[in-house]
């Protein structure tokens, strides 16, 4: 609950990754009061993950730009108010009310609520996951928990590792295995990728891209590391856990080749195939969206991350995928935008740089998507019986059966038949397979307002009941 | 045409039918099950993908137990023999559940009501036992243990109304219907005064009998062939427990809530409704409210839901909701739906109109609609529903400036609604 007398803060900024803290930084500097919200217990997010035991800047690319961030928001004295996820944001005409829980405590009647004239959303984004026979086994996980294991508590999943999917962030998650004594068998990137660091439009433009590449390509070498292009796992095997993976080289047209295939033992499978958006409090808030170049449903934002609702900045991978370096500068914009909105004097030279900037990170996601699609023909490699919603336990012959009999030709439809994307996690793992394999059913490729059945989640987190029933109590404070 | 796919095709121009039914909900799905198992061509319209309106944000309650004697009781009796006999070969496909329903009273002072309420239903041959104070955790075990008594209603029922739709509409199919979802009617085509069929976003569709089973947007769909038919929508809530071990039995409610169903308050209502689902949640309801088609809700009707839900079952406190759901009702002032052919543009007929009770109500609606349709003597008298009811000037006038329900139902069914396969 608010405390009276609890101050209004001019901007609550949600999420202190790469985006939040730059916004927050940025808002603290222009002058206006700022309180930072985060899930984890310490600022970063996924991006600066923190070691086990490690209270200082943590390592990996910008820390550097980590560093400065979080040194601004103790100049300022900027409230943060860490461990806590945001469930329920409120619109009224001048303020909104945010409404947090402890993020690791699960029956604590502990919510609480905090006020803000403009509100800075950094959801960041989680990992993009696409199911294959034997996906549920124990030892397959997402490249980004694998990532997220390595860096937060140092802790190697499996020794013999197969690290699969698409796109440049297979390879430090391949060479942070491997610097960690994991043997790689293969990484499998299942498309061509040659084109994109040649892109004029994209990648040139970004040369400290071009130079991590090259930096991972010496990692690669170094480890010895196997790096198979049009190739991808389409088959995981093993009893009570994985034990060997198939591996199948995929044609032009993204479609595992007739006949030929390679099976190699390993403990662990890291599974890539992008990010998902978390777009829960931007759509609460009333954002508009847009299906963006790599499939993921993305809010739509103007040339100053203004989400078109008063006093709404987005940014981040919330408003299309894009890395660190263009979440860094488009929170950085955001923070200056909602200052000049809030009538304080910013740089607006300095307002222009960064709207170029972050044109040009754009380009360079566009191509990256463009580069780095998931394949077209990957619901080939699907069984009936492969499970695809795993909450619900809901497999691909229950999802060709509502398509084909029962006469549902759009993700939700699906979803209400079958049940996919109704259980624990709300659709948030299985959610874009789901809009896949509805597209390759009916011939009918999502559209927006069907990844937006999916994506729109009235609590934005589990939440006890006492909670809710105190939401009450909050509004009466509010008002008086 | 059984060959079709599961959608169907677009609507060739000259397409003709016996019967075109507007709406792909449940209802609609009904009725076309029916008209085509009693022989009539019919073709199946929506504007969107099938039950992508109220039919998916309800519970899929078949429910006798909150019914005031009167014609809709009627109707749910009718509905009962016909879920419980002419589909019972089908049950298992929409996962129809004879649970029973437990109302409870709080306090002795809703007990009497909620008695004298049991007399008259019972009178009208709805089965209840009496449940007093000590015997109400037999039924329920997890029962806050200050309630003071209650009534059980073995007759209520359950099912997963998006499985109800999907699967009436494929039996239809069967039959010989088709079912063209994505097709808006954009108007009527007429001779003279009879209306001959319909114009969609694909084409025309010629048939000597239109069935509007729009559901809260029948009122619009009404419009276009140039007649009242005053449906509004009544908002309600839903919050979704995360799964749990099977904990609530039946379905239980207050006993407040009979009294909220048949009120015409524009105010907001809430009363606890609790039950679980086969998936393991906990669906807790119920809120009404006359706000148009707004989507936002208010925090204060989702904290209303889940303290009543808390009062009844104490444990409650301590669950996490995952997710929420919102609907709109659709309601009639006089709260009773509206069944039959309309004299006033001859050739359409109505199926709507059913407020909170339309999947229970759904299967009987269909089956009398498929006598009426054929020239058969039904099997209920269908006066109490007729369209006509509305004509001005017996119509009390609404206040447009102080009903925000008046609102032109812009907002489509299918966008939007959260989807809950765990409302059954």
């Amino acid at each position: 609950m608010r405390a009276a007398g609890d101050p209004v803060a001019d901007v609550a900024v949600v999420g202190a990754g790469p985006a939040g803290l730059a916004a927050a930084a940025e808002a603290a500097a222009a002058g206006l009061t700022v309180v930072l919200v985060d899930a984890g217990e310490r600022p970063g997010g996924q991006y600066w993950r923190h070691g086990p035991h490690d209270d200082g800047p943590p390592g990996g690319h910008g820390r550097r730009t980590f560093a400065a961030l979080r040194a601004g928001l103790t100049r300022t004295r900027t409230r943060t108010l860490f461990g806590h996820q945001v469930w329920l944001v409120q619109r009224d005409a001048d303020r909104f009310t945010l409404h947090l829980r402890p993020a690791h405590d699960t029956v604590g009647p502990g919510t609480r609520a905090l006020t803000a004239r403009s509100l800075i959303l950094c959801p960041g984004a989680s990992d993009r996951q696409l199911p294959v026979p034997g996906w549920d086994l124990p030892g397959v996980m997402a490249a980004g928990g694998v990532q997220a294991l390595l860096k937060g508590s140092g802790t190697l999943a499996g020794r013999r590792a197969v690290v699969a999917g698409t796109g440049p962030f297979l390879l430090p998650v391949a060479t942070g295995l491997a610097a960690a004594g994991a043997e790689i068998v293969m990484v499998c990137e299942a498309n061509p990728l040659r084109g994109w660091l040649r892109d004029p439009g994209g990648a040139l433009r970004e040369p400290a891209k071009a130079v991590e590449g090259a930096g991972y390509a010496a990692l690669l070498a170094r480890h010895a590391i196997p790096y198979r292009t049009r190739t991808a796992v389409t088959e995981i095997r093993g009893e009570d856990r994985v034990r060997s993976v198939r591996i199948a080289p995929l044609g032009r047209d993204g479609r595992p080749r007739g006949g030929v295939r390679i099976e190699v033992d390993a403990d662990l499978v890291a599974l890539g195939w992008g990010f998902t958006p978390s777009l829960e409090l931007p759509l609460m808030v009333g954002a508009r969206t847009r299906v963006d170049t790599d499939g993921s449903l993305v809010a739509v934002v103007d040339d100053r991350q203004r989400a078109g609702v008063p006093g709404v900045y987005l940014a981040g991978e919330a408003t299309g995928v894009g890395g660190a370096a263009l979440a860094v500068r488009e929170g950085r914009l955001s923070g200056l935008a909602a200052a000049a909105d809030l009538g304080r004097a910013v740089d607006e030279g300095r307002v222009r740089r960064l709207q170029r900037a972050v044109r040009r990170g754009r380009r360079f996601a566009t191509a990256l998507h463009t580069a780095c699609p998931v394949p077209p023909g990957w619901t080939d490699w699907l069984e009936a019986s492969t499970i695809v919603c795993r909450c619900e336990e809901v497999t691909y012959h229950d999802l060709c059966h509502a398509a084909r009999d029962l006469g549902a030709r759009d993700p939700r439809t699906l979803k209400m038949l079958a049940r996919p994307g109704m259980g624990m996690c709300q659709g948030r793992v299985c959610g874009f397979a789901t809009a896949q394999v509805a597209a390759a059913l009916t011939g009918r490729s999502p559209q927006a307002g069907d990844l937006l059945a999916l994506a729109r989640r009235p609590l934005a987190a589990p939440v006890a009941l006492s909670e809710i029933a105190a939401l009450d109590e909050t509004a009466a404070n509010e008002e008086n | 045409m059984t060959g079709r796919p599961a959608g169907g095709g677009p609507a060739a121009p000259g397409d003709t039918a016996d019967l075109v039914v507007i709406g792909a909900g449940v209802v609609g799905a009904a009725a076309a099950y029916f008209a085509a198992r009693s022989g009539l061509r019919v073709t199946v319209v929506d504007r969107g993908p099938l039950a992508g309106g109220t039919s998916s944000a309800g519970e899929g309650n078949l429910l006798v137990s909150d019914k005031e004697p009167g014609p809709e009781l009627d109707l749910a009796l009718y509905s009962q023999r016909v879920w419980r006999e002419d589909l019972a070969e089908h049950a298992g496909l929409w996962e129809f559940e004879s649970k029973g329903g437990l109302v409870v009273a709080a306090s002795p002072k809703g007990a009497g009501p909620l008695a004298a309420l049991l007399r008259e239903q019972r009178a009208r041959g709805i089965e209840a036992v009496d449940v007093a104070r000590d015997e109400l955790r037999d039924y329920e075990p997890r029962l806050s243990p200050d309630l003071a008594g209650g009534a059980y209603y073995p007759q209520d029922a359950q099912v997963q109304p998006m499985l109800v739709v999907a699967h009436l509409l494929r039996m239809a199919r069967l039959a010989g219907a088709r079912v063209l979802t994505d097709t808006e009617v954009t108007g009527f085509l007429r001779a003279g005064e009879r209306i001959t069929g319909v114009r969609t976003g694909r084409g025309r569709l010629s048939a000597p009998a239109v069935l509007n089973a729009a559901g809260t947007w029948a009122g619009a769909v009404a419009e276009l062939a140039g007649v009242r038919v005053p449906v509004l929508p009544r908002r309600g809530c839903v919050l979704v427990t995360q799964p749990l071990p099977p904990v609530i039995r039946h379905k239980v409610y207050a006993a407040e809530y009979v009294s909220d169903v048949a009120s015409s308050d524009a105010a907001l209502q809430t009363s606890p409704v609790v039950e679980g689902t086969r998936a393991g949640t906990v669906l807790i309801g119920s809120s009404r409210e006359r706000v148009g088609f707004d989507r936002e809700v208010p925090p204060t009707v989702l904290a209303a839901l889940a303290r009543n839900a808390i009062a009844l079952f104490p444990f409650l406190a301590s669950v996490q909701a995952i997710r929420g759901y919102l609907g709109f009702r659709p309601y009639c002032p006089d709260h009773l739906p509206v069944i039959g052919p309309d004299p006033r543009a001859p050739g359409l007929w109505h199926a709507c109109g059913h407020e909170g009770a339309g999947v229970g109500l759904s299967v009987g609606t269909g089956k009398l609609l498929a006598q009426a349709l054929t020239g058969r003597p039904t099997d209920l008298d269908l006066a109490p529903f007729a369209p006509e009811r509305f004509s001005p000037p017996t119509e009390p006038p609404t206040d447009p400036s102080t009903d925000p329900s008046t609102d032109p139902p812009t907002d489509p069914p299918t966008e939007g609604n959260e989807p809950s396969p765990t409302t059954r």
